[in-house]
């Protein structure tokens, strides 16, 4: 159900400078509070978790609630000393982890 | 003057509906945020300022409402902002999101997309990293609620 990560960060940037990253995964954040047409609960599946890492340090995390609207986007900052790898890492209420990385060089 | 009997069943029906449908989800909800906020931030006094938290007056669509949410701070290894927790004093559950921040951030700043049921307040509650607590709010204006049904 859920797939494809989408994550913009700058390919590279000047030592010190404070970076902005935007992530955005398709899922669906069923919220548990809707119905089926039998009138039944939808159980909740939701993406709980996300943490952005750099060369293995977390620089931003949330924890996640049903409020947070389906296609959950973050737009959030870092700060960058040395070249290195991004990893960004989603995790679903069904136990799945969705990953990805991105590179960038600082000079 | 004198009270009809048409009158006198009016105002009995809208008490009846005021106190069966108004009332009582907000208080529970009132509630609910009292003791989320109680559980973030424990018995620290709550000051005012050093967040910026950007809503929209209007929500047209209550299912994906943009949030932006930034705290005045230094973000340096000893003094930087630890967390902040989004909470909707008027959806079901108060909870949206809570984000956690590190020196290595460089600025505590944090977008994204929330569900909103109905009019409501949205609060952020900064933590920083020497403990201290600080909260602000903005009324959302919604036009459809986000939570489905």
């Amino acid at each position: 159900m859920a797939s494809k990560p989408r994550v913009k960060v700058p390919k590279m940037a000047s030592v010190g400078d404070i970076i902005t990253i935007k992530t955005l995964i398709s899922h669906k954040m069923e919220s548990g509070q809707r119905k089926n047409k039998k009138g039944e609960p939808i159980p909740r599946r939701i993406i709980n978790k996300f943490t952005a890492s750099f060369n293995g340090e977390t620089v931003f995390s949330a924890d996640i609630d049903p409020a947070v609207s389906a296609n959950p986007y973050f737009e959030f900052s870092a700060r960058v000393n040395e070249s290195g790898v991004f990893k960004f890492i989603w995790l679903d209420d069904d136990g799945s982890e969705y990953t990805t990385e991105k590179k960038i060089a600082v000079s | 003057m004198t009270i009809t009997r048409r009158q006198l069943v009016g105002l009995g029906a809208g008490a009846f509906v005021a106190a069966g449908l108004g009332l009582r989800p907000a208080f529970a909800s009132a509630e609910a945020t009292e003791a989320a906020i109680k559980a973030f931030a424990g018995d620290t006094p709550i000051g005012e300022g050093r967040i910026e938290l950007t809503t929209p007056e209007i929500a047209e669509n209550g299912n994906t409402v943009p949030i932006a949410v930034s705290v005045d701070s230094p973000m340096s290894g000893a003094d930087y902002v630890a967390s902040v927790m989004i909470l909707a004093e008027g959806n079901p559950n108060p909870e949206v999101v809570t984000f956690h921040f590190t020196a290595a951030s460089g600025e505590a700043k944090a977008k994204t997309r929330i569900r909103l049921a109905r009019t409501q307040n949205v609060v952020a509650i900064a933590k920083m990293s020497d403990g201290s607590i600080f909260m602000t709010k903005n009324q959302v204006k919604v036009t459809i609620g986000g939570c489905g049904g």
